[in-house]
């Protein structure tokens, strides 16, 4: 959307009046034409790139679209023997690990963020950031190692028996732990994706105008109440790009998930049981994939991923928009 | 202008002749044999510094795909290719077995350390998910005096696609109609019960990890890594330890077949010696290779494969190809064009 904003716009009126040509070539004398068209065609590359990606996955998948149509969304079985194949328990496996990981990272990195940006000592705020920064660039098979030798332990013999005779009586947390499954990955998740969160909304936090911050307790306001009531809501669009970004991740986590969720493509109202990803499977299964229809579902699930990361994305946004009107004035 | 017209032709006879003599040649697919598929090339490539091969282990999928897009000269595959995948593609194809491999049951039970017998129909159970408890008499009455526990089963299968499930299912299939008509064999099944681990070690590792388990796992991995495994009782009845001979062995007792198709299934092969669950890996070798120096260069590897290449797989832990099997390739070596 970058594209709109002309930056030569504002200069037009300074040039003197010449032929078409002239004027043009005046403004490529001055750089704003090229700067311009570069950076109209960087925004237009993106553009590009992304409609590419969604017409290759759907010309790939049209055996697939043609067979199952709308079924594909609802099917629950995926059987590459006699070739059915449903999307349904890779779609949900992987919108339940990102709302649950969400869920928990979302607090977690954004209380840090705050502390880390208000509250913590400016060197300690400095070296722990960095130390943020690494972890968010750690691969995610190391976090996937970390998983199976940590996590899926810990689920099993204690957090899992625990949720099991402490909330047995919901839904969510019944039936045996086997360590593999859902909350697993949804943990492992969240420990990959809190530094996201707290990194950037690090960042947003600290380029809030000191004038702000000094309003604030000028008007009698306490550290916190200035922190909470003028600093966080200054910074919430940054912060909510910062969960974005987390989300996203979460949503296309292929290694880690795989490696702790049991790949098992069933739909159960427990956490605590297997359950099975979109990018798990196509990951998973791809390489070995013979037969058209068998390999253009899978390619269809990719199509699917990419809806599901567009809608959530686009739900997320209405869910600030909604917020921040409700709030009044909050500055973007 | 005369030196420079002899130059120029020597120039070109030198491009001629270098090209003609050097083959190089792309192959892809199975993960499975890679080890002994690089060594081969590499060893070929030292014997005959003319030819290389370059194969990518992208998996049998992948393999079939670029096979049929013609982006690589031959392709190789964990499953045989049936007449619907065949006749997919545009070309004839011969598909020439080059080793053996095994799948062996593994298993994880607190307490009890002795190596278990399995009975078709108990893996069979214990994968349709009829038989859910270790002290099941299915499994206990082919075990005398081992104490097995109460407990529920947590079964594990491969997550990925793989030519392990293949022979595994394949097996499931023969032993068990319950299984062939709800579940089938392929790469990646619909699977009744159970866990998904990554590769072999996913499933080892997962099995390792949780008591009362049990999956499936290669035994060139078993053997490398020193795990246990258990028996399984073949058609003939005895129970029988996966080991290079007795994988051989089974491919012995149906060699006699594979003299009208290559593809036939060993699992579940007769022989009082033959270990049950193995299967052959195959190169996928288009029958028409228009450039006559590659083809020739691909005759003259089949050959050397099935001769001296073949005293290379026991030290990887490949089993070996029978006698017979050696003897029905070699005739069709000779079809290739």
């Amino acid at each position: 959307m970058g594209v709109s904003s002309n930056p030569a716009v504002g200069h037009e009126p300074y040039l003197a009046p010449r032929g078409k040509v002239g004027d043009f070539l005046a403004r490529l004398r001055g750089g704003d034409e090229i700067a311009h068209l570069l950076t109209l065609i960087f925004a237009a590359g993106v553009i590009l790139i992304t409609s590419l990606l969604v017409y290759e996955l759907w010309i790939n998948s049209a055996l697939s679209r043609h067979t199952f149509g709308w079924k594909f969304f609802v099917t629950s079985v995926w059987d590459p023997v006699f070739n059915h194949f449903g999307a349904l328990p890779f779609l949900y496996g992987t919108v339940i690990t990102t709302v649950v990981a969400l869920i928990i990272a979302v607090p977690l990195g954004v209380g840090a963020a705050i502390f880390l940006a208000e509250l913590a000592p400016p060197r300690a705020s400095d070296m722990l950031a960095f130390v943020i920064d690494l972890l968010a660039a750690v691969p995610s098979v190391i976090y996937g190692v970390l998983g199976i030798f940590v996590v899926v332990p810990f689920v099993r013999t204690a957090l899992g028996p625990f949720l099991e005779s402490t909330f047995g009586f919901l839904p969510l947390f019944k039936g045996p732990s086997y360590g593999l499954g859902v909350l697993t990955a949804s943990l492992v998740l969240t420990i990959m994706i809190i530094p996201f969160i707290i990194s950037v909304s690090r960042e947003v936090l600290m380029a809030v105008p000191v004038d702000q911050r000094e309003a604030a307790l000028a008007l009698g306001a306490t550290r916190w109440e200035s922190t909470i009531r003028v600093v966080v809501p200054f910074a919430s669009t940054g912060i909510a790009g910062s969960i974005f970004l987390a989300m996203a991740r979460a949503l296309g986590e292929t290694m880690a998930v795989t490696m702790v969720i049991g790949n098992d493509p069933r739909i159960s109202a427990s956490l605590l049981a297997p359950g099975y990803s979109i990018a798990a499977v196509i990951a998973n299964e791809f390489t070995e994939a013979t037969g058209a229809l068998y390999l253009q579902a899978l390619i269809e699930l990719g199509l699917v991923l990419f809806l599901v990361t567009f809608i959530l994305n686009g739900l997320a946004r209405l869910l600030i928009v909604a917020t921040e009107q409700r709030g009044g004035g909050t500055p973007a | 202008m005369k030196s420079f017209k002899a130059s120029a032709i020597l120039l070109a006879l030198i491009l001629f002749v270098g090209t003609a003599k050097s083959q190089t040649m792309n192959a892809a697919g199975a993960t499975f044999p890679y080890p002994i598929y690089s060594k081969w090339f590499d060893n070929y490539h030292k014997l005959h510094p003319d030819v290389s091969i370059n194969y990518q282990s992208i998996g049998s999928g992948g393999g079939i795909q670029q096979l049929k897009a013609g982006t690589v000269d031959f392709g190789a595959s964990d499953m045989p290719l049936n007449d619907e995948l065949l006749s997919t593609f545009s070309f004839k194809i011969i598909q020439f077995p080059t080793v053996l491999g095994a799948v062996v049951p593994t298993y994880n039970i607190p307490g009890v350390s002795a190596v278990l017998k399995f009975t078709p129909k108990a893996l069979a159970g214990i994968y349709l998910g009829t038989i859910t408890k270790w002290n099941d008499p299915e499994i206990a009455g082919s075990n005398p005096g081992v104490n097995l526990p109460a407990n529920d089963i947590i079964v594990v299968h491969r997550s990925d696609g793989s030519g392990t499930t293949f022979v595994w299912t394949d097996y499931l299939s023969k032993v068990s109609s319950e299984w062939k008509s709800r579940v089938g064999s392929n790469t990646s099944v619909n699977w009744p019960v159970g866990l998904g681990g990554k590769g072999n070690p996913g499933v080892s590792g997962v099995v390792e990890q949780t008591p009362n388990s049990i999956g499936y796992v290669e035994l060139i991995y078993v053997i490398q890594n020193h795990l246990n495994y258990g028996l399984v009782q073949n058609a003939a009845g005895k129970f029988v330890k996966a080991s290079l001979e007795s994988v051989t062995a089974a491919a012995s007792g149906v060699s006699a077949k594979m003299a009208q198709d290559v593809r036939i299934s060993i699992t579940d092969a007769p022989g009082a010696d033959s270990y049950p669950i193995c299967s052959f890996t195959y190169l996928l070798i288009p029958q028409k290779i228009s450039d006559a120096g590659k083809s020739q260069a691909v005759k003259n590897f089949l050959r050397w494969m099935l001769t001296d290449g073949q005293g290379m797989v026991e030290a990887l832990d490949y089993a070996r190809l029978p006698k017979a099997v050696v003897g029905i390739e070699m005739r069709h070596i000779a079809e290739i064009q």
